[in-house]
């Protein structure tokens, strides 16, 4: 047990090195979400959306949410990037030549991504702050965001890790990281609420995950927590059933390649 | 007891993927303290084989052991007593040298002082000392192929394995990287490699393998391997004449009693000879009788290449170039 807090710690500490030496990945992937998502595109439907139909103060307070589990998202399905370079240059065949339990790496990855993450979000939230976007249910509240985000993050990155393992090169990688990133953005909550959408979109964000949590963070912010618990509850639940199937979908994809 | 120095045993192993199969019942012996080559073109197994030693690639059936611990079953105990040095490209650009070699000191959980006292021999030891806080990727080739050995060598390892350790770096590199190898051969540690490289596996191995088609062809040393083959080479080649000149003349020398074979290529002979100081005035002689016009002719010991030929059939060059377009093994 020892043992292994001591390798993923040290493997952990070399994400963090690695992040830390590439200045301008660190700024843009501290900083986009933010600037592109939150103040371009609530500054541009600002008058475009109708308060009544987001049933918010303002669209940047509607789309705070948004862009916090849109961040979960991005940094989530990227998570196994990483891994992917490492196993395409050889570093993790000189890691598993060596004798460390093969989890750490994995576990090394989880906590990296979502301790970058975390910070995200409390930029995000930070940011959002400045544009009158206080969260109705204070600390606490953000607290409950920062843990829905964590759970979904967990699931994300394991899907993402999988897909490192698996794919051939890492242009198919890419691909379909591309291909998946949009569409769930599109195809949920986070721009327009249900409500606005056509019925076979509506149909198509309910079987998103990210739509429900979404759905959860948003009254944090925007209403209070009578109205959030509910949500908060039906997200978890959602949750657990897509964590358990990313888990089991990563951690077969990792036996199958690193034994 | 002779099992006593034997460090690696692999019987009959055989790794398939999908369609293709890399390595196919392959049996070899490495005994402690000697550098085992493994030595083939791009394709001919070596890597795969180099991975399932190393615990990294589970074999599809025969065994595998290092100092009588099975690589599948015991996987942790022998990944204890093995140093592995990949080749350069397995490197992390935005860590320095030092950072790598405390990664590694943490994942073999080596006591914190006695880590840093042991990264900072190795540092001296190849000579890496004045680089060691820059980042890797200020490296030139030679310096990560030091920092490689360095970091192969961190857990003190029984058995070190070398990817092609010399791959793309410079004579002078290649030298030190031999350098290295043969001193640590010479304070007990076992070295298993990989190379293409004919003159490495001649120079460099005590004993080697060679290994074509996934399959072991030969083992010795490289001078028992060459005496093996008996006698001397000569090439002969020939001036552009008549197109009937080589087979007649392969014809005339077949029956002579030195001549052992005859292997024909474009525009010229490989003979393999015994008694060269009968052999060479009877070839002259076959030339001239036939009129055909020698542009040049090349007298040789035995050279591994031979060994190669003689063993799969074709040489290390030919091999190589018609392997470039299949799964790397």
């Amino acid at each position: 047990m020892q043992n292994q807090i001591q390798e993923v710690l040290a493997l952990t500490n070399r994400w963090v090195k690695r992040l830390s030496r590439e200045k301008f990945s660190m700024l843009f992937t501290l900083v986009q979400p933010m600037l592109f998502w939150l103040i371009f595109f609530g500054s541009l439907f600002q008058r475009a959306a109708d308060v009544n139909v987001v049933q918010a103060p303002n669209y940047i307070s509607f789309l705070a949410a948004g862009v916090v589990v849109m961040t979960v998202l991005n940094n989530g399905l990227a998570g196994g990037v990483d891994l992917l370079f490492d196993k395409e240059n050889g570093f993790l065949e000189r890691l598993m030549a060596t004798p460390i339990r093969r989890s750490s790496v994995i576990l090394s990855r989880f906590l990296f991504v979502m301790a970058i993450t975390a910070m995200q979000i409390l930029v995000i939230l930070g940011v959002a702050f400045f544009f009158d976007v206080r969260p109705e249910t204070g600390i606490l509240g953000i607290a409950v965001i920062l843990c829905i985000g964590m759970l979904f993050g967990v699931g994300l990155t394991a899907i993402s890790m999988a897909m490192a393992f698996s794919v051939k090169s890492h242009g198919d990688f890419f691909s379909v990281l591309g291909f998946l990133s949009l569409p769930m953005i599109f195809l949920s909550s986070a721009l327009v609420p249900l409500s606005a959408m056509p019925g076979w979109m509506q149909a198509l964000a309910a079987l998103n995950p990210m739509t429900w949590v979404i759905d959860a963070v948003r009254p944090l912010i925007l209403i209070g927590w009578e109205a959030a618990i509910p949500q908060v509850m039906i997200a978890l639940g959602v949750l657990v059933v897509f964590d358990a199937l990313c888990l089991y979908g990563g951690a077969k994809a990792f036996r199958k390649t690193v034994g | 007891m002779a099992t006593s120095s034997v460090a690696i045993e692999v019987t009959g192993l055989s790794k398939t993927y999908d369609s293709l199969t890399a390595v196919q019942d392959l049996s070899l012996t490495v005994q402690t303290g000697e550098i085992f080559g493994l030595l083939g073109p791009n394709g001919a197994g070596k890597s795969t084989t180099l991975r399932i030693l190393i615990t990294t690639l589970k074999p599809t059936s025969g065994k595998a052991t290092i100092f009588s611990h099975d690589v599948e079953a015991e996987a942790d105990t022998v990944r204890q007593l093995i140093g592995y040095v990949p080749q350069e490209r397995a490197i992390d650009r935005f860590l320095t040298g030092r950072e790598h070699l405390l990664l590694l000191g943490d994942l073999y959980h080596l006591p914190k002082e006695e880590a840093v006292r042991r990264i900072q021999e190795l540092l001296k030891l190849v000579d890496l000392e004045d680089h060691a806080d820059r980042v890797a990727k200020t490296y030139s080739g030679g310096m990560k192929r030091k920092l490689d050995i360095a970091c192969g060598l961190l857990p003190n390892p029984k058995v070190l394995f070398l990817d092609e350790p010399t791959l793309g770096l410079d004579v002078q590199s290649r030298l030190n990287v031999w350098d290295y190898v043969r001193r640590l051969r010479d304070q007990g540690m076992t070295i298993v490699m990989t190379t293409n490289y004919l003159d490495e596996a001649d120079q460099l191995c005590d004993r080697i393998a060679i290994i074509d088609g996934g399959t072991i062809r030969a083992t010795g040393s490289p001078k028992e391997l060459k005496a093996g083959l008996g006698g001397d080479g000569v090439s002969l080649t020939l001036r552009e004449g008549d197109p009937g000149v080589h087979e007649q003349l392969t014809e005339d020398i077949k029956g002579l009693p030195f001549v052992r074979s005859i292997r024909s290529r474009e525009r010229g002979l490989d003979i393999r000879v015994d008694a060269p100081e009968k052999a060479l005035p009877a070839l002259f002689e076959a030339t001239n009788r036939i009129g055909c016009h020698i542009e040049s002719i090349e007298y040789h010991r035995p050279r591994l290449d031979d060994v190669f030929i003689h063993y799969t059939g074709r040489s290390m060059a030919d091999a190589s170039s018609s392997s470039d377009s299949e799964s790397a093994g």
